[in-house]
């Protein structure tokens, strides 16, 4: 595929990184540094320029690419772009919006702008944020077949229970299937015997029942957060107080500005809103942070989430989750204590790579480190699973694939060996990275 | 508008529009003079009346109208009101019978009509005429049929812009628009006034039909359901709804209760929308109210042994507290005699009031429901001082500056109520009439609530006829100040509303 990437920087270059392997992928940039910078450690071609000027654009040669990415850190510029390249050719165009705004309009008509493929920045780390607040072991959470399959990736502490338990003993969820077991950076294919240890990441996917149960399995003591301090009240603490309100929470938020304060509070009905500095340390003790299950950090830059989560950690609160702004320091984060950072530009860049590498997929979750892919997929006539059951289809398959679930008809299928799998349904499926592309063909 | 001319109110225009309101009152005059026609009762305290209004009417139309803006509205609501008032008393006058024959006495009756309050100065029920009687009705239905519509719809008539009226008529009501159109808007207000209104004529007639109400005639529905559903409480009966079988009575309850829930809503459940009834804050708040006030009335009426059954104890109790709050004021026994705790759970309901966007008056539960709702947030934000919590109602955010003024109406509300209290006792003083202060609380509360019928010798059996004429005077006022939500006329007294 021929691949234009309009605006190098963290999102760009990380979106570049993954694709310049396999495709021939072309980098647009107004800064030559960065463009150049770029092509040092890249296959890739430059081209520098205004990438909302129809002239650059055709530098670029949009019109024979197969797909244009807009991932500048502007909006308008973003959008600006897919319609100008619309106009140039027929690439399927993917604009990368912080606010979400754009995306009510293009979620009316998926056609609206010129844009093919909107990624909403600011809610996509909403919900990443919700993902991980739910659950306490949760490293990672997908949600598949609108909403009816979920996949998780839980990190079993030392001290968790199913720690030495092996597979059969621990799987004792109806509709949870033990996709894989991320062992010192190595994909282990789960087998009934596998044996579990402390500190090994499993990813499962099943029912969200059977998630949160699994979830409470593997750290009894550790109830669902009942109590979620937000703190920081722009677009992503406002996103993320709303999926926390629809997923039944009352959180708190904590905003310094009075009337963002007062428009949250009126746009927010069950958050209680609160008007004050974040890091008042008067504040955080008569509002007890320190007994709150979660606090998540979405104020403005990095050194503010540092600070914020870090008070709150000294102050005993359960679990930390920051945003962070600069993707180089989410290790760095979590090294100091903070539980999870988020980092809006990653979880950008992984969202849209996801869905260049695997098109056919209706919907793809990478796994921590790039070792393995959850996709969904539609199945059709032509793929070796259709009327079959899996055991059958299962000896035509690499190594490193399993299947860990099927909707049908907007129903969950928990799949065993007799499962007969039929043309329509969905299906959820585990693979290592490297054997994908065979995996995707056979599908 | 000239920049020569001193007074920046546009008052030829506004009455103009009150002589358009005038001249259609002969209407109304023409039809009673017809019922008195048939009943063989003199026609000429309508149709003299009827002629006046028409000529003034004429008149006040001849002056050139212009555009309506938002200081015209006070005037106009203000007036009409008072207008109609006085026309209302002529038929009285002219009718020189009892003691409505006095010019004071008439314009009591006649503002107690059209305020829909029913307090009433009548002592002797036989000296008038049933066309008499019927014309008190008429008026209440007229004042009822008016706080909903008439201005809305009249001036809409006229090609005048109105929502600003709707503004006046309701300062805090979220009066929720069925159509852009405000004329249509009225249209379906009044159409559902008038149904519901036929509905109680039918089910009167039918429970005479059924043989469990002996002695309700045609004459009996039709007065009673223009005061039940106007909760105005003008009654010709001097037992009032106490002269009816208890079915009757029973009936009647659901039909001053709907005159007090918002007509918006009711008009929705009419179009098959009870989703809309069901999510507002306000009507479950009422439910409430008028249950707890009614379960306490009950209680206290039990233990005093007041009736011998429980049907008897829970239909006056639930009669009375419906009747009260919603601002009726029928009666079906005298509550005079009730322990004083019962008698205070009626005062209490005094001032409560049914739904903005009704036909109710006092203070109305959507005030209260806000009052309620933000003081609940002021006991939160003691708890967490950089709280920001909006008052919601029905889900929807209230502006706080709207809070603000709820408070200031309640608070005006009950600060006009205890002057005028003070007035009454010392005013009773003066002529040297015996007034408890119970009494003064009772009559104060009544009449510039509106709900007509207080306690004592103003009780529900009872008139207004022994107070002296400067306190009447002052009840004639204050019913028509209440009426149109204070704040119209407190506005008409500032100077700077009649200059720039």
């Amino acid at each position: 595929m021929r691949i234009v990437i309009v605006g190098a920087g963290e999102v760009g270059s990380s979106i570049a990184a993954s694709l310049a392997s396999s495709h021939d992928v072309v980098v647009v940039d107004i800064d030559t540094d960065r463009v150049e910078t770029l092509t040092y450690s890249l296959d890739v071609l430059p081209v520098e320029g205004d990438g909302t000027d129809v002239e650059t654009l055709q530098s670029a040669d949009v019109g024979d690419a197969d797909m244009v990415i807009a991932s500048t850190d502007d909006d308008e510029t973003n959008i600006v772009t897919c319609g100008a390249a619309k106009v140039l050719g027929d690439a399927f165009t993917i604009a990368r919006t912080k606010s979400p705004k754009y995306l009510k309009a293009w979620e009316r008509s998926q056609h609206a702008f010129g844009v093919d493929f909107m990624v909403c920045t600011d809610l996509l780390t909403a919900e990443a944020i919700v993902g991980l607040a739910g659950m306490p072991t949760a490293q990672d959470v997908d949600t598949f077949a609108d909403g009816l399959v979920q996949m998780t990736e839980f990190e079993i502490p030392e001290e968790s229970p199913i720690a030495g338990q092996t597979v059969a003993e621990a799987d004792q969820f109806d509709s949870l299937t033990f996709a894989g077991i991320i062992r010192d950076d190595c994909v282990i294919i789960p087998r009934g015997t596998t044996e579990l240890r402390g500190g090994d990441e499993v990813v499962a996917i099943g029912s969200p029942e059977s998630m949160r149960e699994f979830s409470s399995a593997i750290a009894p003591e550790e109830q669902g957060p009942q109590d979620v301090v937000i703190v920081g009240g722009g677009e992503i603490g406002f996103q993320t107080a709303r999926l926390l309100e629809e997923r039944g929470f009352t959180p708190r938020l904590i905003e310094q500005d009075e009337d963002r304060a007062r428009w949250l509070a009126e746009h927010l009905p069950n958050t209680t809103v609160l008007n004050s500095d974040a890091t008042d340390q008067d504040l955080l003790d008569r509002e007890n942070v320190g007994l709150a299950d979660v606090v998540v950090a979405a104020l403005e830059n990095d050194q503010q989430n540092l600070l914020a989560t870090l008070i709150a950690k000294r102050m005993g609160t359960g679990r930390a989750i920051a945003v962070v702004d600069t993707g180089d320091f989410t290790e760095l984060f979590e090294t100091v204590g903070i539980d999870v950072a988020v980092s809006p530009r990653k979880v950008t860049a992984e969202e849209i790579t996801r869905f260049t590498r695997a098109r056919r997929a209706e919907n793809v979750a990478i796994i921590e480190g790039d070792q393995a892919e959850v996709l969904e997929f539609e199945i059709d006539t032509d793929s070796i699973l259709v009327d079959r059951p899996i055991r059958e289809s299962a000896a035509d398959f690499p190594e490193g694939v399993v299947i860990g679930a099927i909707t049908r008809d907007g129903e969950f299928i928990t799949p065993r060996g007799d499962t007969v799998i039929r043309e329509g349904d969905h299906v959820i499926v585990f693979t290592e990275t490297d054997v994908l592309d065979a995996v995707t063909e056979k599908l | 508008m000239s920049t020569r001319r001193a007074v920046r109110v546009d008052w030829r225009t506004c009455l103009s529009l009150i002589g358009a309101v005038l001249g259609a009152l002969a209407v109304p005059l023409v039809l009673t003079a017809g019922v008195a026609l048939f009943y063989r009762e003199p026609t000429r305290p309508f149709l003299l009346p009827a002629g006046l209004t028409l000529l003034v009417g004429a008149a006040l139309t001849r002056f050139e109208r212009d555009e309506l803006g938002l200081r015209e509205g006070y005037l106009i609501v203000a007036l009409t009101w008072l207008a109609i008032a006085v026309v209302g008393a002529l038929p009285f006058v002219f009718a020189e019978s009892g003691e409505l024959a006095k010019p004071v006495n008439a314009l009591f009756e006649s503002t107690s009509g059209v305020t829909t309050t029913g307090a009433t100065v009548v002592e002797d029920f036989d000296a008038h005429g049933r066309s008499i009687h019927l014309w008190r009705s008429i008026l209440q239905w007229m004042g009822g049929l008016g706080i909903l519509v008439i201005a809305v719809a009249l001036l809409s008539q006229l090609r005048v812009g109105g929502a600003q009226l709707m503004e006046t008529e309701s300062q805090t009501q979220d009066v929720n628009k069925l159509t852009p159109n405000i004329e249509a808007t009225a249209r379906l207000l009044g159409w559902v006034y008038a149904a519901l209104t036929a509905l109680m004529v039918a089910s009167w007639l039918v429970l005479g039909f059924l043989g469990v109400a002996p002695n309700v005639t045609v004459y009996d529905a039709v007065a009673h359901a223009f005061t039940a559903v106007s909760t105005a409480g003008f009654s010709p009966r001097p037992g009032s709804l106490g002269a009816f079988s208890p079915a009757v009575q029973w009936v009647t309850i659901p039909f001053m209760f709907l005159g007090a829930t918002n007509f918006v809503l009711l008009y929705h459940l009419t179009q098959g929308e009870p989703g809309r009834l069901r999510e507002s804050d306000e009507f479950w708040f009422y439910v409430t109210v008028v249950l707890a006030l009614t379960g306490l009335t009950a209680g206290f009426l039990a233990v005093s042994g007041q009736f011998e059954t429980a049907e008897p104890t829970v239909r006056h109790a639930l009669f009375q507290v419906v009747s009260i709050l919603t601002t009726t004021g029928y009666a079906t026994v005298d509550f005079n005699v009730w322990s004083p705790a019962a008698k205070h759970m009626l005062f209490l309901a005094m001032f409560s009031g049914g739904m903005a966007g009704s036909t109710t008056c006092s203070i109305k539960t959507l005030r209260w429901v806000i009052v309620a709702k933000s003081f609940r947030r002021d006991l939160f934000t003691e708890v967490h001082p950089e709280a920001i919590r909006p008052v919601r109602l029905s889900g929807q955010v209230v502006d706080e500056g709207v809070v603000r003024d709820v408070y200031a109406y309640v608070l005006l509300s009950i600060v006009v109520f205890v002057l005028l209290t003070v007035f009454v006792v010392t005013d009773a003083a003066r002529a040297g009439v015996t007034v408890t202060e119970f009494d003064a609380l009772g009559a104060a509360a009544a009449t510039f609530l509106n709900i007509g019928p207080a306690f004592g010798d103003a009780g529900p059996y009872g008139s207004y006829a022994f107070f002296p004429r400067t306190t009447r005077m002052a009840f004639i006022v204050l019913m028509w100040v209440g009426r149109i939500e204070i704040v119209p006329v407190l506005v008409l007294l500032t100077p700077t509303y009649w200059r720039s």
